[in-house]
């Protein structure tokens, strides 16, 4: 290895121009980044993390500039390169992937179209060889049936496909520095993994560095040789990664790894070491054996096909293939179920149904003793069961009316569905609930745009729980939260949980989330359930190969361990299928 | 039957909306949020100026002009802008500026109302079209298209014609012919809203379908619907001065900046300018405040401003 590095960044200050004055996204930031290295820049939103790599791109926005530092690529000073000059290295020699592949795409633009476009433009193509470089890319980034995808527009690929095309424009003109921005973000975690492991490899193939951005220390910790911490626009630590994670020296990492749900924490584990809470056990669960909360049998949800009036003439009609295909499962009452998929697999069309927002095509839902399956869905806001089953909703800020402060957002269910008379005004009820999701009660009138993630999520659940609801659902309530304040997000859950005797229908796409706070966990693919059980027996030992790849997939910060018995117990298994 | 201390605490209402004493403060903070408004932006704090001016005169017009503005007086007839006639004097020897000043209130009047009116329905078309879709979006779309497919000032001259020369069929003229664009932007803005987190949350704190649509959707359109009301004030003002132009809505000699450019006209090629350009021109400059001041009304419904 040489010892120039390929990127060096030396004190970087990058200030934004905003309303309120000058403000410093990131200061005193120094690293290098050598030949071939994978670097991991890790950091909770706000900590000035993509600022550093769009600083490096020189792709600020309009109002932030460089206030100081210097940026050096392979020996060239981009402090003072022109923009001619940038854009020539951008796409040839420098590439990024951005957080968004659908935004990231040109909507209207074939996908082999756009990987031409960077070929042209970096002249590494002709016209009469354009189109087979661009379906080899497509090739390259295992793209099946590459001659037909190349003319793909973005919205007829999945996700993970999209991802992959923008791989394959950042990586057509063999560039030198991969930047990737928070690229799996948004992604299911098996094509995560599938995404990440080809980007690894075709780095690993072409001997390229990569930077990799993102709030995810697993996957920092599995893809990275080396982690920068940010925090607040400022690098705590930098190590190899091995060394971060069995010996983090600054505080924050310390409590950013503590915050990560793992195999081997507890709920309380991931607070911060001084939180008073942290000792103390969440209060056992009150367990009834009376008859479940919720009994779902048979529901089944088919979206019928819309078609114009010719079509319904001329066409026969083919079935379309049902979201929620003939599931069953029950909620005992005090009990945390976990309803676990990725997504399309139907577990937020099932909670939709279970909440009548939507109403089933067939089967029944039975809310403690009362079918509700037949009340139809503009009707029930009237019905006395709605204020008995509320729900926690997985974007905080779309569920929140922007005109509303976060007081008449707590406010509303009570004034609606309240029991009126009790003898206490609604402002002491929503001061009361506050408290409860220890919100401050000064936010109380403040506007959505005026609160932070985390606020939000809690003002979220005290409209959720101002009913005192039997049954909750929480739709991957803390999916969009950095991991600092999901672990108090999830404390908060299961506190209120063991309080309020509340029963959760925990939707979530991460099994480690689940593994925190359920009891018992259902796998769902494709609208159909493939596999329930305890939390613990599902996740330690699978018995279906689908929650096998899940679990494999999740990016840990801890040596995968072999598993001693899961091998033979899958070999069993495909024995038995045959 | 002694009252209970608690009870009246009970009015489930003592939270968003509170009795009288609340609202003046209300007021008031939409007045400091409009001078913080008008101190962000230039532009927005000359529009905001002309409009007070316009509006004040429209208020007060008749109480603050020098001369009648229906007197006529034969000795002065057609005198240029002096000091004692600002504006010039016509051919009954009336003065052009109280004329004009006075006109004010009708011409602002009509626009007024007729972009309440369109405000109003247009709203309501669009909401229950956006919120419900299916047939109800599919009658109503149908019917704007109706309306939209006649070319619009031609239309209002037709309904004037038809049902008759007043101002009050002018307003109603003028309110059909700018109701399409208000119900489609209400169409369009509460269509992407309504399966919005937002909405799907209120459906659970038990709000009806009504109640979800006025309460908790349409206020989160009023930011674009600013602008269109304020593109809207000019164009029904250039509306009901080119009816009263072309010898329908309001008759002479009622003071109107439309008929007395008409009037004026006749005496552009003899040389007497002043009696078509001064109407003419308080025209222009009022439809352009009001363009101008889009923005800043957008801004004072905007949650997202107050700070």
């Amino acid at each position: 290895m040489n010892d120039i590095p390929l990127l060096q960044i030396d004190d970087l200050a990058v200030t934004f121009e905003t309303r309120g004055g000058t403000v410093e996204a990131v200061r005193d930031v120094s690293f290098r980044l050598q030949k071939g290295e994978a670097l991991g820049i890790v950091g909770e939103s706000g900590s000035g993390k993509s600022v550093t790599s769009y600083a490096a791109m020189k792709i600020l926005d309009r109002n932030g500039t460089v206030a100081s530092g210097s940026i050096t690529f392979g020996g060239m000073d981009l402090g003072t390169a022109s923009e001619a000059a940038m854009s020539d290295l951008r796409g040839r020699e420098m590439s990024m992937i951005f957080q968004d592949p659908r935004s990231a795409l040109n909507p209207i633009r074939t996908v082999g179209r756009q990987i031409e476009d960077v070929l042209l433009r970096h002249s590494q193509a002709t016209r009469h060889d354009v189109r087979a470089k661009a379906v080899e890319m497509l090739r390259k980034v295992r793209i099946a049936r590459p001659e037909e995808r190349y003319h793909a527009y973005p919205f007829e690929l999945s996700g993970g496909m999209c991802q992959r095309v923008v791989i394959a424009i950042a990586l057509a003109c063999d560039p030198q520095l991969l930047i990737a921005d928070e690229p799996t973000t948004g992604l299911d975690v098996t094509t995560q993994k599938a995404v990440m492991d080809l980007a690894d490899e075709l780095r690993r193939q072409s001997n390229l560095s990569m930077l990799l951005i993102t709030h995810d220390l697993g996957l920092a910790a599995t893809y990275c040789d080396r982690i920068v911490v940010m925090e607040k626009g400022r690098i705590v630590e930098t190590a190899p990664a091995r060394s971060l994670f069995d010996d983090p020296q600054h505080p924050y990492t310390r409590r950013l790894i503590a915050a990560m749900p793992r195999r081997t924490a507890g709920l309380r584990d991931l607070l911060p070491t001084g939180d008073a809470e942290r000792g103390t056990a969440p209060a056992a669960w009150p367990a009834t054996a009376a008859r479940p909360l919720l009994e779902i049998s048979g529901l089944t949800k088919t979206f019928a096909k819309k078609r114009g009036l010719p079509g319904r003439l001329l066409g026969k009609a083919e079935p379309p293939a049902p979201a929620v295909d003939d599931i069953s499962f029950t909620l005992d009452r005090g009990e945390s179920l976990g309803l676990v998929g990725e997504s399309g697999c139907g577990k937020s069309t099932t909670s939709s149904m279970i909440m009548r927002l939507l109403d089933p095509t067939a089967g029944e839902i039975v809310f403690d003793g009362e079918r509700i399956d037949q009340i139809p869905r503009a009707s029930f806001a009237r019905s006395p069961l709605r204020a008995r089953m509320q729900m926690v909703f997985q974007d905080h800020t779309a569920s929140l009316n922007p005109r509303f402060t976060a007081r008449r957002s707590i406010a509303d269910p009570i004034l609606r569905l309240g029991r009126r008379g009790d003898g206490r005004s609604v402002d002491d009820r929503v001061a009361e609930l506050a408290d409860r999701v220890s919100l401050p009660q000064a936010l109380l009138d403040r506007f959505p745009h005026q609160l932070s993630g985390g606020q939000k999520a809690r003002v979220g659940i005290a409209r959720a729980i101002a009913l005192s609801p039997d049954l909750l659902i929480l739709d991957e309530p803390t999916a969009a939260l950095d991991v600092s304040v999901q672990a108090v997000v999830l404390n908060l859950l299961a506190d209120l949980r063991a309080e309020m005797g509340l029963s959760y229908l925990f939707i979530s796409h991460d099994l480690e989330v689940v593994r925190l706070l359920c009891d018992r966990v259902i796998v769902m693919r494709g609208g159909v359930i493939v596999e329930e059980g305890a939390t613990t027996e599902v996740l330690t030992d699978p018995k279906d190969a689908y929650t096998r790849e899940l679990i494999d997939a999740i990016p840990t910060i801890e040596p995968r361990d072999p598993r001693p018995g899961a091998a033979p117990a899958a070999a069993a298994a495909a024995l038995a299928a045959r | 039957m002694r009252p209970d201390p608690t009870m009246s605490k009970t009015v489930p209402n003592a939270l968003p909306r509170s009795p009288g004493g609340r609202l003046k403060g209300a007021i008031g903070d939409r007045l400091r949020l409009a001078a913080y408004i008008a101190r962000g932006s230039t532009t927005t704090m000359l529009a905001m100026a002309m409009a007070a001016v316009f509006v004040l005169a429209a208020i007060l017009g008749p109480a603050i002009v020098p001369y009648d503005p229906l007197a006529s007086n034969p000795q002065a007839a057609l005198q240029p802008p002096s000091f004692d006639f600002w504006f010039g004097t016509d051919n009954l020897g009336r003065d052009v500026f109280s004329r004009v000043v006075v006109a004010t209130r009708l011409d602002l009047g009509i626009a007024f109302g007729a972009v309440a009116l369109s405000f109003v329905a247009g709203s309501l078309i669009g909401s229950l079209s956006g919120y419900f879709g299916g047939w109800v979006d599919a009658v109503f779309g149908r019917l704007i298209d109706v309306i939209m497919a006649f070319p619009l000032f031609v239309l209002a001259m037709g309904i004037v014609a038809a049902a008759g020369n007043t101002v009050e069929n002018i307003v109603y003229a003028t309110a059909i012919i700018n109701l399409p664009f208000y119900a489609r932007i209400v169409r369009s803005e509460i269509a992407v809203r309504r399966e919005s987190g937002f909405v799907q949350a209120a459906r659970l704190s038990g709000n009806g379908d009504l109640r979800i649509m006025a309460v908790h959707l349409f206020p989160n359109v009023l930011p674009p619907l600013m602008v269109q009301i304020s593109l809207n004030l000019g164009w029904a003002m250039l509306n009901a001065a080119g009816l009263s132009f072309i010898g329908l809505g309001v008759r002479p000699p009622t003071p109107e900046w439309g008929i007395m450019v008409a009037e004026g006209s006749n005496f552009i090629i003899s040389g007497e300018w002043w009696l078509a350009l001064f109407p003419g021109a308080t025209l222009m400059l009022a439809v352009f405040t009001f363009n101008l001041l889009g923005d800043g009304l957008r801004d004072l419904v905007d949650p997202r401003q107050r700070t």
